[in-house]
């Protein structure tokens, strides 16, 4: 496979995703901006643009963050690479590139949220309601990846695709999940409290998990047991430990087909590894933004080797 | 000026219906317009869903922008077609006759039936390939030959394309479409497929195989790339030959040979069918200042590494003014008399030729040498005085630049407009494929002028597209 070819679905993937968690970031927002805010908090919406890398950007063109200007910053903005828009659109132009490498099915599922994302930038701003768009994004994205799965053949392009998926998702959850800890929370105290565990609640149901979550834990809502599942938990689609494995998969199956091993297989090995040798106390003790930051970085690492390997086309 | 409508025989009460449109007649008489507008809807989103789209140069706006596509079929009865299919045969193979002697001996020249001027001076004379013979001295693999008709047996040849000729996936798309929107058209109709077009051109390109490639060779498309307007072509042709599309920076050249970036490591490629111009292929070889292309690709063609599809330098067999002298090349190289008519052209750059143009000028229609798309031209008739005599003062300043033809009275053929059915201009483009054999899948690209009374049906300027029918015998 062309090297470009691989690394336009692996982009494909990562726009997908990534618009997706975009979608959650804003169902987080509006929920807990629903909340009686208390002296002393930070904006809520502020966190959220923390989170997501992009409050300078935000700051820069909008200056204080306003509900109205982050949902069209997170939404619809061509100017923020990583709104919901510039996602899509991105997506479907790595798509169109490599139609050839794509059934029908998934083009057109691709084709369909761009060409929807267009009406909706036509349509009037008060007549769209956030939960509608938040509901439109997901929905397409789990459209564009049933497509994938249902359709595509089981080749090195359908692993470089999941691979994007994986090392999106995986970063993203780490994202949110620092949102949460480390931002969210103003002061240490209260941990634990009544207003911690609607924050923790929301950010599950923020990723679809709060039904799975009490169907695998039960009881109350622990930062323990959030950690857990959001990390260590195999079962859980979106926790670190299911996206490592899933990198480490679809990497050895392109080790497989190609006949060679690269130095990609190895780091995604040992991020496997090390969240598999962890624990929830352990995590606690080095301090979960701290152990968050470091899967986020470890991760990136991982994505630059796959580069070099496979995507640059450097590779004699 | 009458004018041939495709559809029918005579005038007024005598009026009969031409055998090839008989059962189209009772089709479009059952289609109540509710239904009609349905279809065309139906045609309209399957087109974007599929996503082929067009990019008008220059123009900006929707880069997504559909080429109208009318649902009333141009049909080609069996013998009108062998006879095409003949006259377009003869011709490519002249034409690629042509290209290897003006890079050879020039016996053409030698003899005297073509100003040595007009080849030697030609901007599209790559003198960077001359005294080089390609694979099966074959120069242009894909020949669209643009044809226009103005009466039963009139044909003529109104241009020649030899490099990358483009739009043979709406001929492909618009078969598929009609074929699923009108099944029973087809099942009461005997119509030639034109879906091995795929399947032949890859044989084709495999056929010129350098002779260092050994084994089956590898194939692959190159591409300016997806903002190019052509783009969905040369991804609809990777995908429907097996072949991987490729732009210039999936390229490189090591060794002797040339290479492609793949995940695997380098792979190498053998034939490339290439999409962009002479210019960009290599920048070692023709524009230093270009980013585009590949450094050393020519040195690899050269010395036979890998064929380049069309062979660099093919433009000069189609240039308007060389175009003049075809018909002599039929002569020359095959001993034949042209199968198919070149319309009367007058070449500005001769003083007769231009004295009788500029006296004529409302009545012709007058190209830019190297103009394409229907950009740069004018067409007398369709013109007001001024624009006519703003006209005349261009072709005085520059005369070489310009030839003129007389405005031919084009066919029309029955068109699905606003208030029903109406004839409207086409013309036609089949696509030759040119290798080891000549081939010529029945059918092509019928473009056809939307607007009432428009001669130009270039789908820059409003032209739209029509499935084109060749019935079985």
């Amino acid at each position: 496979m062309l090297s470009r070819t691989a690394d336009n679905l692996y982009w494909i993937a990562r726009y997908m995703e990534r618009a997706d968690t975009i979608a959650r970031l804003l169902e987080v927002g509006s929920r807990i901006s629903l909340l009686p805010s208390a002296h002393g908090y930070r904006s809520e919406w502020d966190s959220l643009l923390q989170a997501s890398g992009l409050a300078d950007a935000f700051a820069k063109k909008y200056g204080d963050p306003v509900q109205r200007n982050i949902e069209s910053f997170l939404f619809f903005d061509h100017d923020n690479p990583s709104s919901v828009a510039s996602c899509f659109k991105a997506a479907r132009e790595n798509g169109r590139i490599v139609r050839t490498a794509l059934t029908s099915q998934v083009w057109d599922a691709l084709n369909t949220a761009f060409q929807e994302l267009k009406a909706l930038e036509r349509a009037e701003r008060s007549t769209l309601e956030l939960g509608r768009l938040t509901d439109w994004v997901m929905r397409h994205a789990a459209m564009v990846r049933g497509a994938i799965d249902a359709t595509l053949l089981r080749n090195d392009g359908f692993n470089f695709l999941n691979v994007g998926y994986y090392l999106e998702r995986g970063d993203n959850t780490a994202r949110l999940m620092d949102v949460k800890y480390y931002v969210l929370l103003p002061r240490v105290d209260f941990v634990g409290s009544g207003l911690d565990n609607y924050q923790w609640t929301t950010l599950l149901r923020a990723m679809g998990a709060q039904r799975a979550f009490h169907s695998a834990y039960g009881g109350a809502v622990t930062a323990a047991k959030i950690a857990d599942f959001l990390i260590l938990n195999t079962q859980s689609p979106r926790s670190l430990a299911t996206c490592s494995a899933g990198l480490v998969n679809h990497l050895t199956r392109v080790a497989k087909a190609y006949g060679r091993e690269t130095v990609a297989q190895e780091q995604a090995r040992a991020l496997l590894a090390e969240v598999e040798g962890t624990t929830v106390d352990a995590i606690f003790e080095e301090g979960l933004h701290e152990y968050l930051t470091r899967y986020i970085r470890d991760a990136a690492d991982l994505a630059l080797a796959i580069n070099d390997a496979y995507l640059s086309g450097e590779m004699r | 000026m009458t004018q041939f409508n495709e559809m029918y025989l005579g005038q007024g009460q005598s009026q009969s219906v031409r055998s090839p449109y008989a059962r189209l007649q009772d089709w479009v008489a059952a289609m109540p317009q509710e239904l009609r507008s349905l279809k065309q809807a139906e045609a309209e989103a399957l087109f974007r869903r599929i996503g082929i789209t067009f990019a008008v140069y220059g123009e900006g706006g929707d880069p997504d922008r559909l080429i109208p596509f009318d649902m009333f079929p141009r049909v080609f009865a069996a013998a009108e077609w062998a006879k095409l299919e003949k006259g377009i045969k003869q011709r490519a193979r002249a034409l690629n006759a042509f290209l290897v002697d003006v890079y050879g001996r020039g016996e053409i020249i030698r003899a005297g039936r073509i100003p040595a001027r007009l080849v030697y001076q030609n901007e599209a004379y790559e003198k960077a390939v001359a005294g080089f013979v390609p694979p099966k001295g074959v120069y242009s693999h894909i020949v669209g030959v643009d044809i226009v008709r103005t009466g039963p047996d009139e044909f003529f040849v109104l241009e020649d394309n030899c490099r990358t000729p483009s739009g043979v996936s709406y001929m492909l798309e618009s078969r598929e479409i009609m074929m699923r929107m009108f099944p029973d058209l087809f099942r009461n109709n005997r119509i030639e497929p034109v879906d091995g077009y795929s399947e032949k051109l890859r044989r084709t390109l495999a056929s010129v195989a350098p002779k260092k490639c050994k084994g089956e060779p590898t194939v692959v498309i190159l591409t300016p790339g997806h903002f190019n307007s052509a783009y969905y072509e040369h991804s609809l042709l990777a995908d429907l030959m097996g072949v991987e599309l490729v732009e210039g920076q999936d390229l490189f050249v090591d060794g002797e040979y040339c290479w492609m970036r793949t995940t695997e490591g380098p792979r190498r490629v053998d034939v490339i069918y290439r999409r962009i111009d002479d210019a960009y292929l290599d920048p070692l070889c023709f524009r230093p200042d270009s980013m585009l292309g590949i450094p050393g690709l020519m040195d690899v063609y050269r010395s036979g590494g890998v064929s380049i599809c069309s062979a660099p330098g093919a433009g000069v067999a189609d240039d308007k003014a060389v175009y003049t002298y075809v018909p002599e090349m039929v002569r020359f190289y095959l001993g034949e008399e042209p199968i198919l008519k070149n319309v009367p052209t007058w070449q500005c750059g001769k003083s007769d030729d231009l004295k009788y143009v500029l006296d004529q000028l409302p009545e012709l229609v007058v190209k830019e040498v190297h103009g394409s798309g229907g950009y740069g031209m004018l067409v007398g008739p369709k013109c007001s005085r001024e624009e006519v005599e703003r006209f005349r003062a261009k072709i005085v300043e520059n005369p070489g630049n310009y030839i003129a033809q007389p405005t031919l009275a084009l066919s029309s053929v029955p068109t699905f407009v606003e208030e029903g059915v109406a004839p409207r201009h086409v013309d036609l483009r089949p696509y030759c494929l040119v290798g080891e054999r000549i081939e010529l899948v029945p059918g092509g690209l019928t473009r056809v002028a939307l607007k009432e009374g428009s001669l130009v049906v270039n789908s820059s300027q409003g032209g739209g597209v029509k499935d084109t029918w060749v019935l079985a015998e």
